[in-house]
């Protein structure tokens, strides 16, 4: 039992960063856009976020607040994921490039872009970058009371997490609503589903587009700064941080594109990446529990196609561009 | 709804062909365009772009040592990139050469770890090369074949395959096929696993060479490379006309898997003369952005592989001489992608914009 709490409490911390990336990857696709620059635009979010707030620290010195700082990450990590990803929109809806290939592109991009930020700083700044011991516990600390956190198996479950992990929570909720109940979302999945029956009732298709991958890429890389402050514990890491992307791409098909799904998807996930630590399986080497969220995913998309259920089904124009002209 | 009919202010037109020497400048053009922009970095970083270009070229090119690094690292890109043009001709979207590459590698250090002392030395690296070969097919197979049977997403499918595939390695690497106990290290080849040199540098470079011009004929010359082209024109016609699409596509991964699994092998037997889970290192992302820019001419894909190269090799030089972080080549890998992308644009469409005396203007 014991096992099993430390297990999803420690899931939940990694699958809050899953979260993130997924979340904004579901917006990105609803819009029929594959961006595989998500491990890019989180590398990106993980460097720029560090940034901001290693850079307020140094301006504010010992007067540096905790929330502020929190408030600048966030900004910081989402303001850069909306610059790679309006690089990959502008490419792809604008010029028409192919998207798996932008895609890609921006993933060198991005990875290259974080490292070399999160170095460069390293450089500067004398060999290392790391915040006080007062910022890093407002970051990796659970806003609830003590008190909470102390009840027995559901305290460590329910409360013990950092604000980031409530944050998720909520934008999954406000997502789902947003795609489900109102006009405006609804919009979004039919330029998803069909650019050009939405383009012929009237739907402005290129800034739908445009909105969703832009907000999308923002959201994702919130996660990569997630990772970067309470995980890898506020130094820049490039490797915990490489191939969270591509698991988040991984999470979104798990996910069937719905938000809420998210939520238990990522705490699944991210427990099957940390599992090797805790638990063993009788009969597979701890080391192969890596490949179970891929493994997993992969069957979940076989089931998925076989069934050919219409509801379970990726956005129909993922991947492609819509050329009004070539109607 | 006013009933006037209003032109935007600005719209496209397809091009119907352009002057071939129209046509180089813009793409010469947009690498001169990614190579302005990625002064920026270097700025940043503190450094003169043009001498930081200067240690660039010179940390690739100057001396022969330097040249025959940048082959090694040119050649898995470009038989990459020539395994991804037929699946990407056929527009599936194959990218889990990664993956292909890995297992490849896989199977090939197999042999060489067990067998190495059972058969004489050209036999081995055949039984390697083959297994290889056979281990990537089979690996790009999967995806082709649930494609081909329920439409399976193949970009999600070869995409997760990558992941398994590293998976599989880091197990083999931590446990079965560790050497010395806690290492976490595969063992080195013996000498006769290892690829013999050509001029210094593995014979990869011929066998790459060698497919360069077999790829071409097969695209361009074969019923099979015109198969492909028809499906990736449109599947329908390709049914129409009779073919078997779903047999042409898993064909089609095969060999594509299979080359993959190749440049595993002479990494593995050429360049590292061991396995680790990073065999891969990204080349079979990097690749499909070759093969994409080279619009999928082998020839050209020689030419692409190279400049990305010389990025790669310039960049560490960079590092250790000027205290750049490396990664800078990647990001100049990613402005010079994101430019030779934008410019097809320029190529296939014309922008006209309304002028104001009602009159078109045409750019």
């Amino acid at each position: 039992m014991n096992t099993l709490v430390t297990l999803i409490t420690a899931g939940i911390t990694f699958g809050t960063v899953l979260m993130y990336g997924t979340l904004g990857e579901i917006l990105t696709e609803k819009s029929g856009n594959l961006n595989l620059g998500v491990e890019g635009i989180m590398y990106m979010g993980g460097a720029f976020g560090l940034a901001g707030a290693f850079y307020y620290e140094k301006a504010a010195g010992a007067a540096a607040a905790g929330p502020v700082a929190i408030i600048l990450a966030l900004l910081a990590a989402f303001a850069a994921g909306c610059a790679a990803s309006a690089i990959y929109s502008f490419l792809t809806i604008t010029l028409r490039t192919n998207q798996n290939v932008t895609g890609l592109a921006l993933s060198i991009f991005g990875t290259g872009v974080g490292q070399f930020v999160g170095e460069l700083m390293r450089v500067k700044e004398g060999g290392y970058v790391a915040l006080s011991n007062n910022l890093k516990n407002a970051f990796a600390s659970s806003i609830f009371p003590k008190g909470l956190i102390d009840i027995p198996v559901a305290g460590p479950i329910l409360f013990s997490h950092t604000i980031f992990f409530y944050m998720a929570v909520i934008l999954a909720f406000a997502m789902w609503y947003y795609l489900s109940k109102t006009r405006s979302g609804m919009y979004l999945t039919a330029v998803g589903e069909s650019p050009a029956t939405s383009d012929a009732a009237g739907i402005n298709i290129t800034r739908y587009k445009y909105l969703a991958t832009i907000i999308g890429g923002g959201i994702s890389a919130i996660g990569g700064m997630v990772y970067i402050v309470t995980t890898a514990g506020c130094v820049w890491n490039h490797e915990g941080l490489s191939g969270v992307g591509w698991l988040a791409v991984a999470l979104v098909i798990f996910c069937l594109w719905r938000p809420l799904n998210a939520i238990w998807g990522s705490i699944i996930f991210g427990s099957m990446m940390i599992m090797y630590l805790r638990v063993a399986l009788p009969f597979i080497p701890t080391q192969l529990y890596k490949i179970l969220p891929y493994v997993v995913t992969v069957i979940v998309l076989v089931i998925t196609s076989m069934r050919n259920s219409r509801d379970k089904q990726p956005p129909a124009s993922l991947g492609l561009n819509y050329f009004r002209e070539e109607r | 709804m006013s009933e006037e009919v209003r032109t935007p202010l600005i719209r496209l037109e397809k091009r119907s062909g352009m002057d071939k020497k129209k046509v180089w400048a813009i793409r010469v053009a947009s690498i001169l365009v990614a190579l302005i922009l990625g002064c920026i970095p270097m700025i940043i970083s503190g450094n003169n772009p043009f001498s930081a270009y200067g240690v660039i070229i010179q940390g690739s090119l100057s001396r022969p040592v330097y040249i025959r690094q940048t082959i090694k690292i040119a050649i898995p890109l470009l038989g990459c990139a020539l395994a991804i043009a037929p699946c990407f001709k056929m527009r599936f979207w194959n990218i889990g050469a990664e993956g292909q590459i890995t297992i490849g590698a896989m199977c090939a250090t197999y042999f060489a770890l067990y067998w190495y002392d059972k058969v004489p030395h050209v036999v081995l690296l055949l039984i390697m090369f083959l297994a290889a070969v056979i281990g990537g097919g089979i690996w790009a197979l999967i995806p082709a074949f649930f494609k081909a049977k329920w439409n399976t997403n193949e970009t999600l499918f070869t995409l997760m395959m990558n992941y398994i595939a590293i998976g599989i390695v880091a197990w083999l690497q931590g446990g079965p096929w560790e050497g010395r106990k806690g290492s976490q290290l595969i063992p080195m080849f013996n000498d006769a696993a290892r690829l013999p040199d050509v001029f210094k540098v593995h014979c990869g470079w011929i066998v790459v060479l060698v497919l360069v011009v077999l790829m071409y004929i097969y695209m361009n010359k074969t019923k099979q490379g015109y198969e492909i082209a028809v499906i990736g024109d449109s599947v329908n016609t390709a049914r129409y006309a009779g073919m078997n699409v779903g047999q042409i596509m898993m064909r089609t991964m095969f060999i594509s898997g299979a080359i993959s699994g190749l440049v595993g092998f002479l990494t593995v037997s050429g360049a590292n003369y061991t396995l680790f889970s990073g065999v891969a290192d990204g080349v079979g992302f990097t690749a499909i952005t070759v093969a994409w820019l080279s619009q999928l001419n082998s020839f050209a894909m020689i030419a692409i592989s190279m400049m990305l190269a010389v990025l790669e090799k310039g960049a560490n030089t960079l590092q250790t001489r000027l205290q750049v972080p490396a990664s800078i080549s990647d990001i100049i890998t990613g402005i010079l992608l994101f430019t030779m992308l934008s410019c097809e644009f320029f190529i296939n469409y014309r922008i006209i914009f309304r002028s104001r005396t009602g009159k078109e203007e045409k750019v």
